[in-house]
């Protein structure tokens, strides 16, 4: 993919023969270091019942029937959200869809729905006597199918995970030099065959890091398989934790599903290939293509996504809201929690951006094993549901660091360490469309390594950067299990409000934090949306 | 233009690690003072705790450099301040706290969270535990910590207000509120007339696709636990099995359960009394649902207990037992009954018209501290696949 005047001197530049400097190797192994830490909090504690409990466990054919279950979920998942976000991407980047940018921010942000609150919706709206059976109860309609166990789990997850695949590849359609579709278009292509042949193969990397960040959270999440009733493997560690207090068998689950998930990044690493994606000159927008009838169809399409995945979980909550109101449910302050929601979720960002740096770019310019590694080490943390990780940090506090114990600080660092692989991801990404040789030039004419990296490669990849921190950002404002059980004593955000309301079932409790909640994600979604437009 | 705001966007970041390192400097964002529900002017307390809190801060920031060091409430020692992990949710015991700290001028530090998964962080957290007091939603929890030597024992004022069956054997927990057992039933399908007296019943195919259950709730599995007490293995999991055969839908809680009943989904749900009054305020007065409670000490009309006991490491002791003594005083008991429905465990105290009185139903004679095999029922669950 690289352009022709400069391949051959990249391909040599590429190469394994170049060592990073300490300056990056240094940080790099510091972040490996935390990531390593709930692994072996895990080991300490599976390993606390001998090897016999393990084999037990381990070698039980139900636990492996649920791994099973669990990893078809996740690939469902996963090809679904290619499904519906390739198409969205490239008829929000590329084409002449009335009101694209719009639909490209709607598109967008169902990411900020939490998978607790979007899964209770989707219950209570699709459920065999549910709000949907309700209006059609004078059709005659007495019971809907039911929607709990596997379709139910695939379609919430879907619907509130297919945005980071959405996101990556949009980014990618905007950033790619046209060049070589026109070149494909004037020999002779139709449109088709271009998007396939040409567009499409341009897109893997983008698409392969959407699917990574969708198939490991379908791993890891709890909120929508518990309240779906999909028995997963994430369910099964909960249920250990919750019923039998006993930590040995949750940790050997738990270090299976890091198995599972080192199984998946080596599938994706075995795809990924050795393509460099920066273009021969500064990116130019590529021709918009009409839709003329078509357009019609691409309207419907992106509508129904839009209202199944965000129009319709926050109609049902302003329906809450309401119906609490008319019912003399006052209003709570939220003001307090939202701020603590926007700060720790804001130092959540700025953190993890920092620590992808040098991992991102590690991986992006000086390419092998070594450094390929470390990229993948970042996203254990990430597959993991949020409980064991949680754990792993109150191990560690309570008993080597009482100084750090539930203050702020382990609790950003524990943000950090869960969505760290998002932030890498969208910054090496960035990276990947930044040409070396600028770098170089720039250190021809005598900056430091340092300087080079601020004011030259981190503004050249700021849309990869802006991009991840928005990420981080607003899977830090959903997070529940480690804010509870980390944060500061009395330390309440948004999420621990639904979370107090719903535990109890107040739900016109719930409906007004998780509408406040989904506002102010929407916020960093929005500018990252706006902001791809401006280029 | 590009560049500058490219720019500008890097010194945002560097922007953010430096309030990184400010706000480990300063401490965390002001505690909320959500002060609400049956709590009367907490405002003094609250403020009166703000202050502290901040003098506390300033002397930790002192004493350590790192950057991590922020807020530290919980580890500070002492001074009339009680650490609390709540597996009682804050809309049901917040008002409870919040009266304490009014009542006897003991600032309350309050983690609230999953019972079990409080109960897992005081066993990971080990002797460095902060917490003084863990309030739990089950005696299985407190059962766990028991077990591995957590609780220590609590003085016979406390333990004698309550009957002996809503405490431990070993007087390491105490029970502050009940709640029973009941069917949840849908008025318009069915009347108290048509329910049997004993859950057995319930194995009859005459209740195909009429059961609901939620057998991850601590509740649910406690009255299992029970059944197996009291009927033995083989009578728990032929039970297991009947209701199975019947084809029960699936709740992941008690609550949804009962929504279930109100919807008519089910006719009628295994769970604890008080969930009908929760749907009632979501849901209105008028929702075709009541409780019918079973009979003749039959097992599914347990009364099960939520409580609380002192941490071994506790640094605080002497405030965690006067918060117990002011759980189980009147008033507190009082707010039990009024505002959660739950029963009240001391003599004297007015319980909702609606309600039988606790004397009145004929729950099976069973101790509490005996249902602490949560491990033989979840394997029971498991083998019989309802779980």
């Amino acid at each position: 993919m690289t352009a022709p005047p400069t391949g051959l001197t990249e391909r040599v530049r590429g190469g394994r023969a170049r060592r990073a400097p300490v300056l990056l190797w240094v940080p790099a192994a510091v972040v490996v270091a935390a990531m390593l830490l709930p692994l072996a909090y895990l080991a300490v504690r599976s390993l606390e019942g001998g090897w016999q409990e393990v084999a037990e466990v381990v070698l039980d054919g139900e636990t492996l029937a649920v791994l099973g279950r669990s990893a078809l979920l996740a690939a469902t998942v996963t090809a679904a959200s290619v499904a519906i976000a390739v198409p969205l991407a490239w008829l929000t980047a590329r084409t002449d869809l009335p009101g694209r940018t719009a639909w490209a921010v709607l598109a967008a942000l169902p990411l900020v729905v939490p998978s607790y609150v979007g899964g209770f919706v989707l219950v209570s709206t699709l459920g065999p006597r549910g709000m949907l059976q309700g209006f059609l109860e004078p059709l005659g309609v007495e019971r809907l199918p039911e929607i709990y166990g596997f379709p139910g789990a695939a379609l919430a997850l879907t619907l509130f995970t297919y945005p980071y695949v959405f996101l990556t590849v949009r980014g990618a359609l905007r950033g790619m030099d046209p060049a070589m579709e026109e070149a494909a278009r004037s020999l002779g292509s139709g449109g088709w065959e271009t998007f396939f042949r040409v567009t499409l193969p341009q897109l893997r990397p983008a698409i392969m890091a959407g699917a990574l960040l969708v198939a490991l959270y379908a791993l890891s999440d709890f909120g929508a398989v518990s309240l779906l009733q999909y028995d997963s493997f994430s369910a099964e560690i909960y249920l250990q934790y919750r019923s039998a207090f006993d930590r040995t068998p949750a940790a050997i689950l738990a270090l299976m599903l890091v198995a599972l998930t080192i199984a998946v990044l080596l599938v994706e690493g075995r795809t990924r290939g050795r393509g460099r994606y920066h273009g021969s000159t500064a990116a130019r927008p590529a021709a918009t293509v009409a839709l003329g009838r078509w357009r019609w169809p691409a309207l419907l399409f992106c509508g129904g996504v839009v209202v199944l995945a965000l129009a319709a979980p926050v109609g049902v909550l302003v329906f809450w809201l309401v119906r609490g109101l008319a019912e003399g449910e006052p209003l709570r302050p939220l003001w307090t929690a939202a701020w603590s929601s926007v700060y720790a979720s804001g130092l959540a960002a700025g953190v993890t951006v920092l620590a992808a740096f040098p991992v991102a770019i590690l991986s992006v310019r000086y390419r092998g094993k070594a450094s390929g590694l470390v990229e993948r080490t970042t996203y254990l943390g990430y597959a993991l549901p949020g409980i064991v990780l949680a754990l792993s940090l109150v191990f560690f506090g309570a008993n080597y660091a009482p100084w750090a114990y539930q203050t702020l600080g382990l609790l950003v660092f524990a943000y950090a360490i869960h969505f760290l692989p998002q932030a890498v991801g969208a910054v090496r990404s960035g990276l990947l469309q930044v040409r070396p040789s600028v770098e170089e030039a720039a250190r021809g004419l005598g900056r430091g390594p340092l300087r080079v990296a601020a004011t030259v490669t981190a503004p050249l990849a700021s849309a990869g950067i802006t991009a991840g921190a928005a990420l981080v950002f607003l899977t830090t404002m959903k997070e529940l299990p480690a804010t509870l059980l980390l944060g500061p004593t009395g330390f309440e955000t948004l999420a621990t409000r639904i979370w107090s309301a719903t535990s109890e079932a107040f739900f016109a409790r719930a409906a007004a934090p998780a509408l406040l909640l989904i506002a102010l994600s929407a916020v960093p979604m929005y500018l990252v949306v706006i902001r791809e437009r401006a280029k | 233009m590009k560049l500058s705001f490219s720019g500008r966007l890097w010194v945002l970041l560097v922007a953010l690690a430096a309030l990184a390192l400010l706000a480990a400097a300063c401490g965390e964002p002001p505690p909320d003072q959500s002060a609400e529900g049956g709590g009367q002017s907490a405002g003094e307390t609250t403020g009166e705790g703000a202050t502290e809190e901040t003098t506390s801060e300033e002397t930790t920031s002192e004493e350590t450099t790192s950057e991590e060091t922020t807020a530290q409430e919980a580890l500070t020692p002492g001074e009339g301040s009680l650490v609390v992990y709540s597996g009682r949710s804050e809309e049901l015991v917040g008002p409870v706290f919040e009266q304490f700290e009014e009542r006897s001028g003991v600032d309350v530090q309050v983690r609230y969270g999953e019972t079990a998964e409080l109960a897992a962080t005081i066993l990971e957290e080990g002797e460095n535990s902060p917490a003084d007091l863990f309030f739990a939603q089950d005696p299985g929890a407190l059962g766990a910590l028991d077990d591995e030597g957590r609780l220590t024992e609590l003085p016979d004022e406390v333990l004698d207000a309550v009957p002996a069956r809503f405490r431990a054997d070993d007087g390491d927990w105490v029970g502050t509120s009940g709640r029973a057992r009941v069917v949840a039933y849908n008025t318009e399908e069915l009347s108290a007339g048509d329910l049997p007296d004993s859950i057995f019943d319930f194995t009859d195919p005459r209740w195909e696709g009429r059961i609901g259950w939620a057998p991850t709730n601590g509740s649910f599995q406690a009255f299992v636990t029970a059944l197996r007490v009291l009927e033995g293995e083989d009578r728990a999991r032929a039970w297991l099995e009947g209701v199975q055969a019947n084809d029960p839908f699936v709740y992941p809680d008690n609550l949804t359960a009962v929504e279930g009943v109100a919807s008519g989904e089910v006719d009628v749900a295994f769970v604890n009394h008080y969930y009908l009054f929760q749907v009632r305020e979501e849901e209105g007065e008028d929702i075709p649902v009541r409780n019918y409670y079973l009979k003749d000490g039959d097992p599914g009309a347990l009364v099960l207990a939520a409580g609380a006991g002192i941490l071994d490491g506790a640094e605080n002791p002497q405030a965690a037992e006067e918060f117990l003594e002011y759980v189980l005083s009147e008033e507190a008991q009082q707010y039990f009954a009024d505002e959660t429905h739950e029963y009240p465990l001391i003599e004297g105290v007015e319980i909702d018209e609606e309600l039988p009185p606790l004397s009145e139903i004929q729950s099976p004679n069973v101790d509490l501290s005996n249902l602490d095999d949560l491990g033989g029922t979840l394997e029971l669950l498991q083998e019989t696949g309802v779980l």
